[in-house]
């Protein structure tokens, strides 16, 4: 069990529009593969045991725990992490935006795990009530700001995507 | 030019965090970087027999692997304790060592026994599980009723019967005599539980070496660089401070358990220095639960004495404090001064006792964790208040206010002298009461809890009415009280050639906007934009020697050194300003950016003035070029914030389940410099306050297993478990800072785990509940119906 180092697998994927090929050990897992071998250090670990939701990615459009999966399970697929959120000519996503305008986030350590939880929750549900917020909001962990303006920023880009649309 | 004090400016720093260019520690990565892992023990109470590590040191990818031995042998000590308290007999506190790694016994689950140094992380962990370490289990203990019986399994053999120090404050007396004269008593057994702090990002650090210049660089998840430099250098590693830089780069929240000198900071320093390699530890999320200091766990005994009106004549209080298993950096300050010297809280107290007795148990150590003393002080008054409020068959806004201390500025009113030591800076608590009132509806609120008792639905209704000492801390006072270190702030403002203005502090930020809101005071006072400035901390190659982030102190003592250092930009700018406008000092003005010859218009910008000095051809005779100021401010006093919250809950009779339904907290933290982030902060210290009255605890076997040992045992509050918070405030300026400022940063965590409480008993005072232990949880609150029932 306690492991001599394992053969490597090569995989291929799409990460944030790029495609990616690379040989990792099975155990890898997809949280530290994007970190520390993609150096995509936006996407934060807190816990690996997939509750506090600071690692959510997006797998082909779905959130996603890094944690919990592995980087093999990632082979063939497209994955989107908070780096890849903003298109390259600098403006933000909106929700990015609202987040800022509605101040919330403080140390910052969750954040890309909310904003990546959110985008598709906006995505199904254009003009989410506030109990459908929080309860979306209900698997991220943050301790900073009491998720108050959290659900505030979810309102407000809901609004400003519905007008965009 | 616009006025940024007092302005809700969107943050400078957001814009990293969302797109996900922020820089936490573990996210550096040094060439030939190595990787730790600690090996913890499994036992919370044992000796070691024996520590064998050739196997690890043969696993693929190992560098090195040490034990308390290796460490020991290098005549490096173990971790301080940065505060003294004496026994009431003057002897000093019991103060055994805390060693890097454990030699001979390891005294609660999680103790760092070894550490395996490898070329990637995964194969440090492998060998990690390689080391074998021969344990001989001890009897633990966990409660400190326990631990103080004679016969209990002793932690440190230096400290008969666990006790690290027993500490008294206030007149006992008096007190007694108060209680012997009263019309009524009302007691208390409470339980403030152990909390776990629970940043999000977990600690992590980085040191390394470089041998051609001798210097050490630690990377830390820490909240105040300065500090571990200066404990790490003088008092473990032995290594002359000059050697040493310490970043904290971006920091993952705190809340306190990011102050201390944690061993693995040590560690991988001296680690670094035997490779000549970077080595890099990142705490695992069970590794924060096993080694963050934990918070609060105090027994209490608390009472309360009332003559005929209602008048509080006195208060008894005795706590037993559980310090866990090492002294943390300022583990014994947290259940004595920042803790007893509350306990006058808002009301007119004529005669306070208390008696505090500080206990090792085979726990993790506990020390400061958001309001650290002032939550355990606040909770018993106000339990006690709204007790006897019940008991006694009246209002409990209405005790409150029978007993507040009257309203005074601090400036035309002195301040308020305590029984217990403090004097408070300025204070108008019925302000904030009358005004909770009405922001809340009280009396409407009232009503629909008649109205739906009739239908045998159980609202609650709970208040609590706080204060706190913050802005820590003037250095002399706290001298006398056993800080070994002082706590002024310091901050350098250096106006570049432009007129742009980089400031550099001794503070630290780890969520609180520390880049904008000290961008504000700066740009404010000299004209500039917000643009205009940067603001630097973290680095202890930059910044000047500052004490850091804790205690609210920020911006009541960090941001009182730049005014400080802005006062000094601004005379000297002002002399290069006369000179050039060949204009006497005494007849010019500054205001939006630029000194003005008054009653004229001939000006001269903030600029031109900084470029002067810069480039001084044209210039004062016998002026320093250069235009920039270090200051260090010492607080004359604390500053005290106070408020009053409300908070109403509905609690299910049939599950016990509690549901939190509004929350209303009116604050005054003094002058406000941007009101979107003391918002946020009181938003998060409410959710961290609620999170102990109804979700959070730490929990221990008998045998010192931390049974909550991740986020599936210990209750974070999520989105869903949390109200809508209405925050109103009152401004009552600080009158002995330059900025009038009190600080925000615990007054939510401080006052809103009594209000919660306190509507929970009160929703189940038709049962005859009198009282409920943290946390409410739906268990314990449909066992206290049945109890009451039966009863």
């Amino acid at each position: 069990m306690h492991s001599t180092p394992e053969e490597k697998i090569s995989i291929e994927l799409e990460v944030n529009g790029q495609p990616v090929q690379a040989e990792v050990e099975p155990r890898m897992l997809l949280s530290d593969f994007l970190r520390h071998r993609l150096e995509l250090t936006g996407t934060h670990v807190g816990c690996e045991h997939g509750v506090c939701g600071a690692c959510t990615v997006l797998l082909n459009g779905d959130p996603v725990r890094s944690c919990l999966l592995f980087a093999v399970q990632a082979d063939g697929q497209k994955i989107t992490t908070v780096e890849g959120l903003a298109p390259p000519d600098g403006r933000l996503h909106p929700l990015q935006e609202a987040f800022r305008e509605a101040h919330a986030l403080q140390c910052g350590y969750c954040t890309p795990g909310f904003l990546l939880s959110l985008i598709p929750f906006l995505e199904e549900n254009p003009d989410p009530s506030e109990a459908d917020i929080r309860q979306a909001l209900s698997g991220n962990l943050c301790r900073c700001t009491g998720y108050l303006n959290i659900i505030k920023a979810v309102r407000l880009a809901a609004q400003r995507m519905r007008a965009g649309r | 030019m616009a006025k940024l004090i007092g302005e809700s400016v969107k943050r400078v720093e957001d814009l990293r965090f969302i797109t996900g260019r922020g820089q936490y520690t573990d996210d550096l990565v040094l060439p030939n970087m190595t990787y730790a892992s600690i090996v913890r023990s499994p036992y919370a109470h044992a000796r070691i027999k024996s520590v064998d590590t050739s196997r690890a040191q043969a696993a693929p990818g190992v560098v090195a692997v040490f034990t308390g031995k290796d460490i020991a042998d290098s005549g490096v000590s173990g971790v301080p304790c940065g505060w003294q308290v004496n026994f009431k007999n003057g002897d000093t506190m019991k103060e055994p060592p805390h060693p890097i790694l454990a030699v001979d016994k390891v005294r609660y689950v999680g103790d760092a026994v070894a550490v395996v140094i490898a070329e990637t992380r995964q194969q440090a962990k492998d060998a990690a599980e390689l080391v074998e370490v021969d344990y001989e289990v001890l009897d633990a203990v966990v409660d400190v009723r326990k631990a103080i019986q004679p016969g209990a399994p002793v932690v440190h053999e230096e400290a008969p019967n666990n006790i690290c120090f027993d500490w008294e404050l206030g007149d006992k007396a008096k007190t007694d005599a108060a209680f012997q004269q009263a019309a009524h008593v009302t007691r208390l057994e409470l339980v403030n539980q152990r909390l776990i702090p629970n940043a999000i990002e977990p600690r992590s650090a980085i040191g390394d070496y470089n041998p051609a210049t001798d210097k050490y660089t630690l990377y830390t998840s820490s909240q105040n660089p300065h500090v571990i430099r200066l404990l790490m250098c003088a008092f473990v590693l032995g290594i002359p401070e000059h050697k040493v830089r310490v970043v904290s780069p971006d920091v993952g929240g705190g809340f306190g358990s990011k102050i201390f000198h944690y061993i693995e900071e040590a560690l991988v320093t001296w680690c670094a220095g035997r490779l000549g390699r970077p080595v890099k530890w990142t705490a695992e999320r069970s590794e924060s639960f096993m080694t963050d200091a934990h918070g609060r766990d105090h027994y209490t005994v608390a009472e309360m004495a009332f003559d005929q009106d209602g008048k509080i004549t006195g208060l008894r209080v005795n706590t037993l404090a559980n310090l866990g298993a090492y002294l943390s950096t300022f583990a014994p300050a947290i259940p004595t001064y920042l803790y007893g010297t509350l306990l006058q809280g808002l009301y007119t107290t004529p005669a306070i006792h208390v008696d505090v007795t500080a206990v090792f148990t085979n726990t993790t150590p506990v020390d400061a964790y958001r309001g650290a003393g002032r939550p355990e002080a606040t909770y018993l008054l106000e339990r006690l208040v709204e007790t006897a409020a019940r008991e006694l068959g009246v209002d409990p806004a209405e005790l409150r206010k029978k007993n507040f201390i009257p309203p005074f500025d601090g400036v035309n009113q002195p301040g308020y002298q305590t029984q217990v030591a403090l004097q408070y800076d300025s204070g108008n608590y019925h302000g904030v009461l009358e005004k909770l009132l009405e922001v809340a509806d009280y009396q409407g609120l009232r009503k629909q809890q008649e109205e739906l008792r009739k239908q045998g639905r159980y609202l609650g209704i709970g208040f609590s009415t706080y204060i706190e000492a913050c802005g820590i801390a003037p250095s002399a006072v706290v001298g006398a009280l056993g800080a070994r270190a002082g706590l002024y702030e310091a901050a350098q403002v250096r106006v570049q050639p432009t007129g742009k203005v980089t400031v550099y502090v001794g503070s630290h930020a780890h969520g609180q906007g520390h880049e904008t809101t000290f961008a504000q005071i700066v740009a404010d006072r000299l004209g500039l934009n917000l643009e205009d400035v940067e603001v630097i901390h973290g680095d202890t190659e930059s910044v000047p020697f500052g004490m850091g982030t804790y205690g609210s102190r920020s911006l009541a003592v960090g941001g009182s050194a730049i005014a400080r250092s802005l006062d000094k930009i601004l005379e000297k700018g002002r002399k290069i300003a006369a000179h050039l406008l060949e204009a006497a000092e005494e007849d010019l003005e500054f205001e939006d950016g630029k000194w003005t010859v008054r009653g004229t218009d001939r000006s001269i910008s903030f600029g031109e003035v900084a470029l002067a000095a810069y480039v001084p051809h044209n210039y004062p005779e016998g002026l320093e070029p250069g235009l920039e100021f270090t200051a260090f401010y010492d607080p004359a006093n604390f500053t005290f914030p106070f408020g009053a919250h409300l908070a109403v809950v509905e609690v299910d009779p049939e599950t016990g389940k509690v549901k939190l339904l509004k929350y209303v907290a009116v604050d005054d933290v003094g002058n406000v410099i941007n009101p979107m982030i003391v918002d946020g902060q009181v938003h998060g210290g409410l959710a961290q306050g609620i999170g102990q009255a109804l979700l959070e605890g730490a929990v221990y076997d008998e045998s010192g297993q931390l049974i909550s040992g991740t986020f599936m045992d210990y209750a974070l509050p999520r989105a869903d478990d949390l109200p809508e918070f209405v925050v109103d405030r009152q401004v009552t300026p600080c009158p002995h800072n330059p900025l009038g400022v009190k600080g925000a940063g615990e007054t939510g965590t401080i006052g809103s785990t009594p209000a919660v409480v306190n509507a929970v008993v009160d929703a189940l005072s038709p049962f005859g509940v009198r009282d409920l232990q943290m946390p409410l949880t739906p268990e314990r609150v449909w066992r206290a119906i049945q109890q009451a029932k039966t009863a």
